[in-house]
C-alpha cells in the first residue's frame, strides 16, 4: 500500500497545480474551470486522506520499511500511540497541515459553490497554492512513504514525553486550528485583489475564523495540561517558543474576532480587519515554522527538521504579498464611517484590540530575542519567564477591565449618565470582591494579582448584568420563567451569549492564573523514606519507595508514596514517580542508545514525570520526584560490563542468541529494580502547592462552552423567522417610503 | 495490483475534476444561472447585517443602554439604511434576472 500512497500523494501535489491554475483561469469568468478547479480540492482531499490512512495503517502494523514509522514507533509502542505517532515526526505533521487544509478548503468551496462568483476563485487559487506548497514539500524533502532499506529489526520509538493522552490531540487541535485561519485570509486576499472589500467575505468565512480560534485554544490548553502533568517542572506555563508561537496568532485571531464585528455592523476598521487577519495566518505560519525548524531552543523541538528554510520562504512571501496588496488597496479600504463616541462598543473593541495586539507583539519580542540579539551581539540570549511576566501582566490587567467594559455599552453611543447605571453595579461588586479579599486573606501582599481579582470581579459581575437584564427583557416581552428566557437569550443571539460565556471563563482562568502564580509555594526536597518536612500548611512524608517494570513500553519506573497531612490530619496519599526507558536516542534494547550501555542507556536517555497531585477545587498539592541514582552507579556499571562481555561475542544474525540477551537484560533491569527496593536512595521531591490552579482548566472549559455556542449555527427556520420580521416591518415602510 | 489501484484513481480524478470542461453550452448556461450575482450577494450581506444593527439597538434599548431618545434616532437612522438596501436589491435582483434570462 506505501506505493498507492506515494502515488497519491504525486497526484494530489498534481492536482493541487492544476486547481490552482484552473482557479485563476476562472477569475475571468469562466465558469467551467472555476467548477473544476472546486471539483479538484475535493479530489485533493479524498487523495490526501488514503495517505494519511495508508500512513496510519503502516504505524498501526508497525511496518518498519518506512522510515517515518521506524524513527516514530517500534514493536513495544502502545497501540494508542502508534495511532498518535504520526504527528510526532516532521513528515507526518506535515501531512496533518496538508490533509486538515483540503478538508477545510472542500468544506469552504462547497458551502460558498453558488456564491461569491469573484472571490472564490482568488480563494481557491490561494488554498492551493498552499496545498501544493505543502504537499511539495512531503515530496521534495521530507517524504512520509520514504522506505528504509534494509529494514531493521526494531523502531526508534515514541518519545517518550508524547506518551500522553494530551499529546494525542495537542498537535492535531494546534494544527486544525493554524490550518482554519487559512481560510478567511484565501478569501480576504481575494477581497483585496478583486477589490470586494464590503464585509462579505468576512459573514462567509466567520465561522472558519471561529472554528481556528477554538482549536487554537483547546490546544493550548492540552498543551499548558500536558506541561502541568507531565514535564515534571510544576507548572504550566514556561514561555517557551513554541507555546508562545501558538499563542501570537490566537491573540491575534480574538482581535480579529471582535473588530470584524465593528466591520460587519459599521463598515469601520476594514484596514485593520484585513491586517489582523493576514498578520494570524503568518504566526499561525510562524507557529509551523518554529515547531518544525528547531531554530530556538525549545522542549518542543523533537528531531532534525530540513523544512525551516522552505516555511520561511513561505512566511516571507505571505508577509511581503499580503502588505504590499493591502497598502495597494488603501482608498478601497477607506472607512464609510467613523467613531461617533469612545463611550460605546467599538471604541471598546478598538482598544481591546490594541491591547490583544500589543500582548502579541510582546511575545513575537520576548520569543525572537535570542535570534534579535544574536543578529546584533553574536550572544543568542533567551528572555526568561520574569521578563514575560513583566510586560504582559499590565496588558493582560487593562484587558481584563475593556473586557467587563465591552458588553456593557451600546454600539454608536452610550450617554454618560447611561453609562454610569451600567457600570455602577459591576464597580459596586468589584470593589466588595477587593475589601473581602484584603481583609479576610494576603491577597494585598501581591498587589497586581488583587487589582486582576478585583477586575475579573468587574467583569463577571458585568457578565452576570447582561444575563439579568436580557433575560428580564426577554421576560417581559414573552413572559415564562428566568432559565426558559435565558435559553430564549441564546437561541435568540447565539454569537452574543456565546461570546458573553467566553469572556466569563477566560476571566476565571486569569484569576486562577493570578492566584496560582503569584501565591504558589515551591519547595524541592531532599528526603529518604522515613523522613518528612513541611510545606505551606502540609507536612510530606516520604513513606517508602516503589519500582515498576513495564516490558511492553521497556520503561522501568522509580517511586515513591508520599503521605501528606494537613492541620495534624491525613490529607491525601501521592504517588510521584520517575519513568526511564530504554534505548531512547538511536539505540536497540540490548547494545545501549549513545548515552551509555544496555542498563545506562535506560538513565542517560529521555526520563518523564508523573506528578503525584491532590486536587480540589481549593487548587493542587503536586509532586514530582527525582531519585538519586548514585548508589545503584556500581550496580548499573557490573551489568553493563557484563552485557557487552556477553553481546560482543554474539552475532547480530544469531535470532535466539539476541532473545537470550534481551532476557539477560531483564534480568538484569530486575537486580536494579530490587537493589532500589532493598536499599532506596534518597529523593529530591519538588512540591508546589498552587491555590486554584484547577480554575485554569475549569475557566478553559467554560470558554470552550461558549465558543461552541457562538459557532453553532441557529437554524435556518429561526433565521429566515428573524429575518422576515423585520423584512415585513421595514416593508410596510417601504410601501409608505 | 497497487499499480492498477493508482492507475484506477488517477482515472477517476481525471473523471471527475474534468466534468464540468465538458459541459454543454446549455448546461454551462444552467450553472451560471446559479451563481448567485455579487451586487446581490453584497446588499443580502448588507440587509442581513442592518436587520442585526436593528436588533441589537432594540436589545441595547430593552437593557438601559439606550434611552428612549437614543434609540429612536438610531432605529430612525437604521431603518432608512435598511429600506435604501431593500431597494437597491430589489434593483439589483431585476437586473441579474434580465441577464439570467435565455436570449433569443
Amino acid at each position: 500500500m506505501i506505493t498507492l500512497g506515494f502515488a497519491c500523494l504525486i497526484l494530489a501535489f498534481a492536482l493541487a497545480i492544476f486547481a490552482a491554475i484552473a482557479a485563476l483561469i476562472g477569475t475571468r469568468g469562466d465558469r467551467r474551470f472555476v467548477d473544476s478547479s472546486r471539483r479538484a480540492v475535493y479530489a485533493f482531499a479524498a487523495l490526501l486522506t488514503i495517505c494519511v490512512i495508508v500512513i496510519e495503517a503502516a504505524f498501526a502494523r508497525t511496518d518498519l520499511s518506512l522510515q517515518v514509522v521506524a524513527d516514530h514507533s517500534s514493536t513495544t509502542t502502545p497501540a494508542f500511540y502508534r495511532f498518535t505517532a504520526m504527528w510526532s515526526s516532521q513528515e507526518g505533521s506535515l501531512l496533518l497541515w496538508a490533509w486538515v487544509l483540503s478538508l477545510t478548503s472542500s468544506a469552504v468551496l462547497f458551502a460558498t459553490r453558488n456564491k461569491h462568483r469573484e472571490l472564490a476563485p482568488w480563494a481557491t487559487a490561494v488554498l492551493m497554492g498552499l496545498g501544493a506548497f505543502f504537499t511539495g514539500l512531503m515530496l521534495f524533502d521530507a517524504n512520509p512513504f520514504a522506505r528504509l532499506s534494509p529494514v531493521p529489526p526494531e523502531g526508534v520509538g515514541l518519545e517518550p514525553l508524547l506518551r500522553h493522552p494530551a499529546m494525542a490531540i495537542h498537535p492535531p487541535m494546534l494544527y486544525t486550528g493554524y490550518v482554519f485561519f487559512a481560510i478567511p485570509f484565501a478569501f480576504a486576499i481575494a477581497a483585496l485583489i478583486t477589490r470586494r472589500l464590503d464585509a462579505s467575505w468576512i459573514r462567509s468565512t466567520r465561522r472558519f475564523a471561529l472554528i481556528a480560534w477554538l482549536c487554537l485554544g483547546v490546544g493550548i490548553l492540552l498543551g499548558a495540561r500536558w506541561s502541568y502533568s507531565e514535564l515534571g517542572w510544576g507548572g504550566y506555563w514556561g514561555w517557551d517558543p513554541v507555546e508562545n508561537a501558538s499563542l501570537m496568532p490566537w491573540l491575534v485571531g480574538t482581535a480579529f474576532l471582535h473588530s470584524i464585528m465593528v466591520q460587519e455592523r459599521r463598515g469601520m476598521l476594514r484596514v485593520w480587519n484585513v491586517t489582523l487577519v493576514c498578520a494570524t495566518f503568518s504566526l499561525a505560519l510562524l507557529g509551523t515554522f518554529l515547531v518544525r525548524s528547531g531554530i530556538l531552543q525549545s522542549i518542543h523541538a523533537f528531531g532534525e527538521s530540513t523544512v525551516g528554510g522552505p516555511l520561511l520562504a513561505l512566511i516571507g512571501l505571505v508577509v511581503i504579498g499580503s502588505t504590499l496588496l493591502i497598502v495597494s488597496r488603501l482608498p478601497d479600504l477607506k472607512s464609510e464611517k467613523r467613531i461617533e463616541s469612545l463611550v460605546s462598543r467599538e471604541a471598546i473593541f478598538l482598544v481591546n484590540n490594541l491591547l490583544l495586539v500589543g500582548l502579541a507583539a510582546v511575545i513575537f519580542w520576548g520569543t525572537f530575542f535570542p535570534l534579535i540579539s544574536e543578529l546584533f551581539t553574536g550572544n543568542k540570549a533567551s528572555l526568561a519567564a520574569p521578563w514575560f511576566d513583566r510586560y504582559t501582566t499590565p496588558l493582560a490587567i487593562l484587558l481584563v477591565l475593556f473586557t467587563g467594559i465591552g458588553p456593557l455599552f451600546a454600539w454608536r453611543r452610550v450617554s454618560l449618565g447611561a453609562a454610569r447605571r451600567l457600570l455602577a453595579w459591576p464597580a459596586l461588586a468589584a470593589v466588595v470582591v477587593t475589601a473581602l479579599l484584603i481583609l479576610l486573606t494576603d491577597a494585598d501582599t501581591h498587589p497586581l494579582a488583587l487589582v486582576m481579582f478585583a477586575l475579573a470581579s468587574f467583569a463577571l459581575a458585568a457578565l452576570v448584568q447582561e444575563f439579568a437584564k436580557g433575560a428580564s427583557a426577554y421576560r417581559s416581552l414573552k413572559g415564562g420563567s428566568y432559565p426558559r428566557a435565558l435559553a430564549g437569550l441564546f437561541a435568540r443571539n447565539r454569537r452574543r451569549y456565546g461570546g458573553y460565556v467566553v469572556h466569563a471563563g477566560i476571566a476565571i482562568l486569569l484569576i486562577a492564573v493570578a492566584a496560582s502564580s503569584s501565591f504558589q509555594t515551591s519547595r524541592d526536597l531532599r528526603l529518604s523514606p522515613g523522613q518528612s518536612a513541611t510545606v505551606d500548611h502540609y507536612r510530606i512524608k516520604y513513606v517508602k519507595p516503589t519500582a515498576e517494570i513495564s516490558a511492553p513500553e521497556q520503561r522501568l519506573t522509580f517511586g515513591a508514596v508520599l503521605k501528606v497531612s494537613k492541620d495534624g490530619g491525613p490529607y491525601a496519599t501521592l504517588y510521584p514517580s520517575r519513568n526511564y526507558y530504554s534505548g531512547v536516542g538511536g539505540g536497540t534494547p540490548v547494545t545501549g542508545g549513545p548515552g551509555g550501555g544496555p542498563i545506562r542507556s535506560f538513565f542517560e536517555g529521555e526520563a518523564t514525570s508523573e506528578v503525584g497531585r491532590k486536587t480540589t477545587v481549593s487548587g493542587d498539592v503536586w509532586t514530582s520526584m527525582i531519585p538519586d541514582l548514585g548508589p545503584l552507579n556500581p550496580l548499573i556499571n557490573k551489568s553493563d560490563r557484563k552485557l557487552e562481555k556477553i553481546g560482543r561475542g554474539v552475532s547480530a544474525k544469531n535470532v535466539q542468541a539476541q532473545q537470550a540477551l534481551g532476557a539477560l537484560q531483564g534480568l538484569a533491569v530486575r537486580n536494579i529494580e530490587r537493589q532500589y527496593l532493598r536499599n532506596p536512595p534518597p529523593a529530591t521531591f519538588r512540591v508546589n502547592v498552587n491555590p486554584l490552579v484547577t480554575w485554569i482548566w475549569v475557566g478553559g472549559a467554560i470558554a470552550v462552552i461558549g465558543g461552541l455556542v457562538a459557532i453553532w449555527p441557529a437554524p435556518e427556520a429561526r433565521r429566515r423567522r428573524v429575518s422576515d420580521v423585520y423584512a415585513a416591518r421595514l416593508a410596510r415602510e417601504l410601501g409608505r417610503a | 495490483m497497487e499499480i492498477i489501484l493508482a492507475l484506477l484513481i488517477v482515472a477517476a480524478v481525471v473523471w471527475f475534476v474534468s466534468v464540468p470542461l465538458r459541459r454543454t453550452k446549455e448546461e454551462e448556461d444552467a450553472a451560471t444561472r446559479k451563481v448567485e450575482d455579487p451586487r446581490v450577494a453584497r446588499l443580502e450581506a448588507a440587509k442581513e447585517a442592518k436587520y442585526r444593527e436593528i436588533r441589537d439597538a432594540e436589545l441595547d434599548r430593552e437593557q438601559g443602554k439606550l434611552s428612549q431618545a437614543d434609540w429612536s434616532r438610531q432605529d430612525a437612522e437604521l431603518r432608512r439604511d435598511a429600506i435604501q438596501i431593500l431597494k437597491e436589491l430589489d434593483e439589483a435582483r431585476a437586473d441579474a434576472e434580465s441577464r439570467a434570462a435565455p436570449h433569443g
